[in-house]
C-alpha cells in the first residue's frame, strides 16, 4: 500500500508544510500509522551553501563525539543543533534527530571530479554502514527530511511542519512489513539532493543492491527503497543521463514496443536497456523522485500501483490519490494518469 | 586369470512368454547382447550397458534389465566402482576411459536451492496475460551511455554498440563436436536453435558443410588442437569460442577415438581418417591471460571485430580471478562449465575429481566481477549440469546471463545417459559415426523434441519469473534475494551470498 504525494512550484515560490500535511493525512487509508515523512527543498535559505545532514542518534551521549570528529575531519561544521520537536503524546522519540551545516574541504578528494558530493556520499555511507545506533537520513544542500513513526499529521506535528516552507515537498504515508516502527525505515530516503518516496515493492532489489554496490553506494536501510535514491544518483549525476532517459533505463520499454520503434530509436532504446538492465526496477512500484531543480514522477512497467497527476498555475502535483492533490489544491487542473514507465516531470522555469 | 569374472553390471531377461522372436532386439543391440538361436532369442548380458534401445523397440515388453543382480559385499570405502577400476588397471595398466559426466555422488547445490513466490504484498505476473520478456543479449555491454539531448529535444547516442547475440530464450545449446556425436544429432540440434532463435556451439569438430544453412545460430569452436579452423570456418559462425578446459576434465584436452573418425569427420575435422584426435592438454600459444588477449584479439581482427568472441573455462577452485582477467581480454562472454558438464570421453579419475560445481563456480565469478565493477560488461553462460528449467532459474540468479545444456539436448533425442559413449556405438545413432546407427536418428523428429524441450522449459521459466513478480529476466540475473537455500552449509552460502530458508 503506502500514500506518496509530491509538489513541485516552477517559480520557486515557497509554501509551507501545512498544506502537504493535510494530503498526506487524506490517504491515511494507505498507510497504518506506523511510519511517515516529508522532504522539503528550499527550507534552509540561510545555510543553503552547506549541507544539512540529518542524523538519528540512538543515544546521543554514547555516538555524537566520533560523528563529530569524523565530520572535522572531512571538513567544517557551521552550525549544528538538535532538530526542533515538540512533545507529542502520540510519538516516543526513540530517537534524537540532529541536524549538521556542513561544508566538506574539496582538497580531501583530489582525484574526484564532485569533491564535495563524494565526500558526503562518503559520510553518509561510512556512518550508516559502520557507527552502530547512528543513521543519516537527510545529506543534501538546503534542504530536509523530516519522518519518524506515526500518522503523518502526527509525524508533522512532532517536527512542526507548518514552520518550514520549501518550493518542492514529497510526503510518504506507510504501511510497513520490512521494519515497522523504525524511524530509519520511513520514507522519504534521500542522499545528496536526491530524495524518493515509493509505493511498492522492488522485487529486482537484489539485482539492483548488487548492481549498485558495485559503484561504491552501500545499501544499509534494509528497505528496497534506498536503491532508487543511488540508481537516480548514478544514472543522473555519475553517468550524466537526463530524467527523462534515466526513467527509461529504469522502467524501460518492453521489447515489443523497442522494435517496433523507428531505427534511431531503437537503437537508442536497445542500447539503455543493454547497459543498464542490472538497473531495471521490476515489481509493482509508482515513485516521486525530487532534486534541487524537479521532481519526476513514474510507476513499473504494467502500472501496478497508482499514480496520478495534476496541475495548478506553477504547481503541478503528482500522488497516489486525485483525492490527496484536491485536498492541497480543491481548484486542481489537467488530472492525468501517465501510462506505465512514462515519466511525469516537473522543472523549475528557470 | 587372478583376478576372474567380476558380477555382470546388468541382468539382461526374456519373458519368453511374451517374446515373439520378431529380432527387433538383435538388430537393434550396438553391443551385441542378442542373438537369434534357432527360433529363440538368447542373450549376453555382460555386453549390456543400459542404453534401453532394446527396451523402446521391443513390441512385447518382453525384455526386462536389472542392474546388479549380484554385487559385491557392500562395504562404505571399497564401493562396487571403486573395486571394478582396480580390476581393470590391473590387467590393463592404463587410464581408464569413460563418458558422460561426473558419476560420484556428490550432493546437488541446485536442489538445496529452492525459488520464491509473491504473496499479497506484491502482485505475482501472469504471463500469460502480461508481457514476459526473456530476451538475452550475450556480449560486451558498455559501463555506462554517453547520450547527447538537443536542442529540439531528441536525444543522440553517442556510444558505439558492439556485436551481441540475440536469444529469444537463455537457454543455448553447448559444444558437442561433429565426431563426438553424429551428424544427425548435430543436424537436429541446429534446426532446433535456428527454429527457436537460440544458439548452439560446434564444439571442437568444425563445421561439415550441410549445416551452413545453420551457421547464423551456430558458436564455432577454436579448441587447443585447432581441429577445424580455418577463416571460412571462423566466419560462419555467428560467434567464436575459444576453448580452454572443459568441466569433465579440467585440465586435459578433448578426446576423440579413432573409431569415430570416419571419412567425413575426418574432413571436417581436417585430420586423417581413422586417427584418434587428442587436443593437447593448454593451447600451445596461450601459455599466460596476456597469450589469451592476443587470441581473442587475433580472432576478432580477422573477422574484422564483427563476432562476439567467447572464453570458455572449467569451473576450477580460481575461476572467478581467471574469470576477471579473461574479462579484461576483450571477450564478450565468458563460459564456466561446471565439474558435471558432460563429454564423450573423459578418463575417468579427471570426470570424478577434478573442478567444483557452477552454481558455486558462477555465484563467486558474478560477485568478483561485480566487486571490480566490470560484471555487465561481459556476459556469463553457465553450462555443466543444467538438467531442468528450474536449474536455469537458479542459475541465472546466482548471476549468469544464459545457460548452454548439453546433456538434456541429448536426452531429448533419445540417449538414456548410459555412459559410453566413447565406444563410438551409440544404439541411438547420437555418439556415434557408424552409418548404420547414424540413420537411427531422423533428423526432423530429433529437432522437433528438442524444440519442444526448449519451449517447454522457456515457457516454466516465464512462469517462474511471474510467480517472482518479474516481468524481465534481467530482473532475475544475480538476484540472489529470491533464493533461499534448504540444508546448505554455512560456508556455502556465504559463497552463493544466499540467506537460509525462513530466514
Amino acid at each position: 500500500m503506502c500514500g506518496i504525494i509530491g509538489v513541485i512550484d516552477k517559480k520557486r515560490e515557497l509554501m509551507d508544510g501545512s498544506s502537504i500535511r493535510q494530503a498526506l493525512s487524506r490517504m491515511d487509508e494507505r498507510g497504518s500509522g506506523e511510519g511517515a515523512g516529508y522532504v522539503a527543498y528550499g527550507v534552509f535559505p540561510e545555510f543553503k551553501n552547506y549541507y544539512a545532514i540529518h542524523v538519528f542518534f540512538d543515544n546521543i551521549h554514547e555516538a555524537k563525539g566520533s560523528v563529530d570528529s569524523l565530520l572535522s575531519e572531512w571538513g567544517t561544521v557551521v552550525h549544528d543543533e538538535e532538530i526542533p520537536t515538540s512533545d507529542h503524546a502520540k510519538i516516543r522519540k526513540v530517537h534524537t534527530p540532529w541536524r549538521y551545516f556542513f561544508k566538506p574541504d574539496a582538497t580531501l578528494m583530489p582525484r574526484s571530479t564532485a569533491p564535495e558530493e563524494d565526500i558526503v556520499t562518503h559520510i553518509v555511507m561510512k556512518v550508516n554502514t559502520m557507527m552502530p545506533g547512528v543513521l543519516i537520513f537527510s545529506s543534501g544542500k538546503n534542504i530536509g527530511v523530516f519522518k519518524a513513526s506515526g500518522w503523518p499529521e502526527d509525524v508533522a506535528d512532532f517536527y512542526k511542519i507548518h514552520e518550514y516552507k520549501g518550493y518542492i515537498w514529497l510526503g510518504h504515508n506507510r504501511y510497513p512489513t520490512n521494519t515497522p516502527g523504525w524511524w530509519g525505515g520511513a520514507h522519504p530516503f534521500n542522499l545528496l539532493n536526491w530524495s524518493v518516496v515509493h509505493n511498492g515493492e522492488i522485487t529486482s532489489y537484489g539485482t539492483n543492491r548488487r548492481y549498485i554496490e558495485s559503484y561504491g553506494y552501500q545499501c544499509t536501510m534494509f528497505t528496497d527503497t534506498e536503491v532508487v535514491a543511488y540508481l537516480v544518483d548514478l544514472l543522473v549525476r555519475r553517468h550524466g543521463l537526463s530524467a527523462e532517459m534515466a526513467v527509461k533505463a529504469l522502467a524501460p520499454p518492453f521489447w515489443d514496443e523497442i522494435d517496433r520503434m523507428p531505427e534511431k530509436e531503437r537503437l537508442l532504446h536497445t542500447a539503455i536497456r543493454l547497459t543498464y538492465g542490472p538497473a531495471l526496477m521490476n515489481g509493482p512500484f509508482a515513485i516521486v523522485v525530487a532534486n534541487e531543480n524537479s521532481i519526476v514522477g513514474f510507476t513499473d512497467r504494467i502500472k501496478l500501483r497508482p499514480l496520478v497527476s495534476g496541475e495548478y498555475g506553477n504547481r503541478l502535483y503528482i500522488s497516489s490519490e486525485e483525492a490527496a492533490i484536491r485536498t492541497m489544491e480543491p481548484d486542481v487542473e489537467r488530472i492525468m494518469m501517465p501510462r506505465a514507465g512514462s515519466p511525469v516531470i516537473g522543472r523549475l522555469i528557470t | 586369470m587372478n583376478i576372474g569374472t567380476v558380477p555382470m553390471k546388468f541382468r539382461v531377461s526374456i519373458d519368453q512368454e511374451q517374446c515373439m522372436a520378431c529380432g527387433r532386439c538383435v538388430e537393434n543391440c550396438s553391443y551385441g547382447v542378442f542373438r537369434m538361436e534357432n527360433g529363440v532369442v538368447r542373450v549376453s548380458p555382460r555386453h549390456c550397458v543400459a542404453c534401453h534401445r532394446c527396451l523402446a523397440m521391443c513390441p512385447r515388453d518382453a525384455i526386462s534389465i536389472e542392474e546388479r543382480p549380484v554385487d559385491y559385499r557392500s562395504h562404505p570405502l571399497w564401493t562396487t566402482e571403486v573395486k571394478e577400476a582396480i580390476f581393470n588397471q590391473a590387467r590393463t595398466g592404463k587410464i581408464i576411459v569413460a563418458g558422460m559426466g561426473n558419476a560420484l555422488p556428490y550432493p546437488v547445490i541446485f536442489d538445496r536451492l529452492v525459488l520464491d513466490a509473491c504473496q499479497v504484498t506484491n502482485p505475482s505476473i501472469d504471463p500469460l496475460r502480461e508481457p514476459m520478456e526473456l530476451r538475452t543479449y550475450v556480449g560486451k555491454k558498455p559501463s555506462h551511455l554517453d547520450l547527447l539531448t538537443k536542442e529540439n529535444g531528441d536525444v543522440e547516442l553517442m556510444s558505439a554498440l558492439v556485436p551481441n547475440l540475440m536469444l529469444e530464450t537463455p537457454i543455448m545449446i553447448g559444444h558437442m563436436s561433429y565426431g563426438a556425436i553424429s551428424l544427425n544429432a548435430q543436424t537436429s540440434l541446429a534446426k532446433a536453435v535456428s527454429e527457436i532463435g537460440t544458439f548452439m556451439g560446434t564444439g571442437e569438430g568444425g563445421l561439415h558443410e550441410s549445416l551452413y544453412p545453420y551457421q547464423s545460430n551456430m558458436i564455432v569452436q577454436v579448441a587447443s588442437g585447432r581441429f577445424g579452423v580455418d577463416i571460412n570456418y571462423l566466419e560462419r559462425g555467428a560467434a567464436i569460442e575459444i576453448k580452454i578446459g572443459q568441466g569433465a576434465k579440467p585440465g586435459i584436452g578433448g578426446h576423440l577415438p579413432g573409431e569415430k573418425v570416419n571419412k567425413e569427420v575426418s574432413v571436417t575435422r581436417m585430420i586423417p581418417e581413422g586417427s584418434d584426435a587428442i587436443s593437447p592438454a593448454p593451447h600451445h600459444d596461450i601459455y599466460s591471460i596476456e597469450d589469451l588477449k592476443q587470441l581473442v584479439r587475433g580472432l576478432k581482427e580477422a573477422t574484422e571485430w564483427k563476432k562476439p568472441v567467447f572464453v570458455k573455462i572449467a569451473a576450477v577452485h580460481n575461476s572467478a580471478a581467471i574469470a576477471a582477467g579473461i574479462a579484461r581480454s576483450s571477450a564478450d562472454a565468458i563460459v564456466i562449465d561446471g565439474f558435471r558438464g558432460g563429454t564423450g570421453a573423459a578418463p575417468r579419475v579427471f570426470r570424478d575429481h577434478v573442478g567444483i560445481p557452477v552454481e558455486a563456480a558462477i555465484a563467486s565469478v558474478d560477485a568478483k566481477l561485480r566487486q571490480q565493477g566490470i560484471r555487465n560488461e561481459v556476459s556469463i553462460i553457465a553450462s555443466g549440469g543444467i538438467r531442468e528449467s528450474a536449474d536455469v532459474a537458479k542459475i541465472i540468479a546466482l548471476g549468469a546471463d544464459a545457460v548452454y545444456i548439453g546433456t538434456a539436448a541429448l536426452i531429448a533425442l533419445g540417449c538414456r545417459v548410459c555412459g559410453t559413449c566413447n565406444r563410438g556405438v551409440c544404439a541411438w545413432g547420437i555418439a556415434t559415426q557408424r552409418a548404420d546407427l547414424v540413420s537411427r536418428l531422423d533428423t526432423e523428429i530429433g529437432s522437433k523434441q528438442v524444440v519442444n524441450l526448449i519451449h517447454g522449459w522457456t515457457d516454466e521459466l516465464a512462469e517462474l519469473m511471474g510467480a517472482a513478480g518479474i516481468n524481465s529476466i534481467e530482473s532475475l540475473r544475480g538476484n540472489r534475494d529470491r533464493l533461499r537455500s534448504y540444508m546448505l552449509d554455512e560456508a556455502l552460502m556465504t559463497v552463493l551470498d544466499v540467506k537460509s530458508v525462513g530466514a
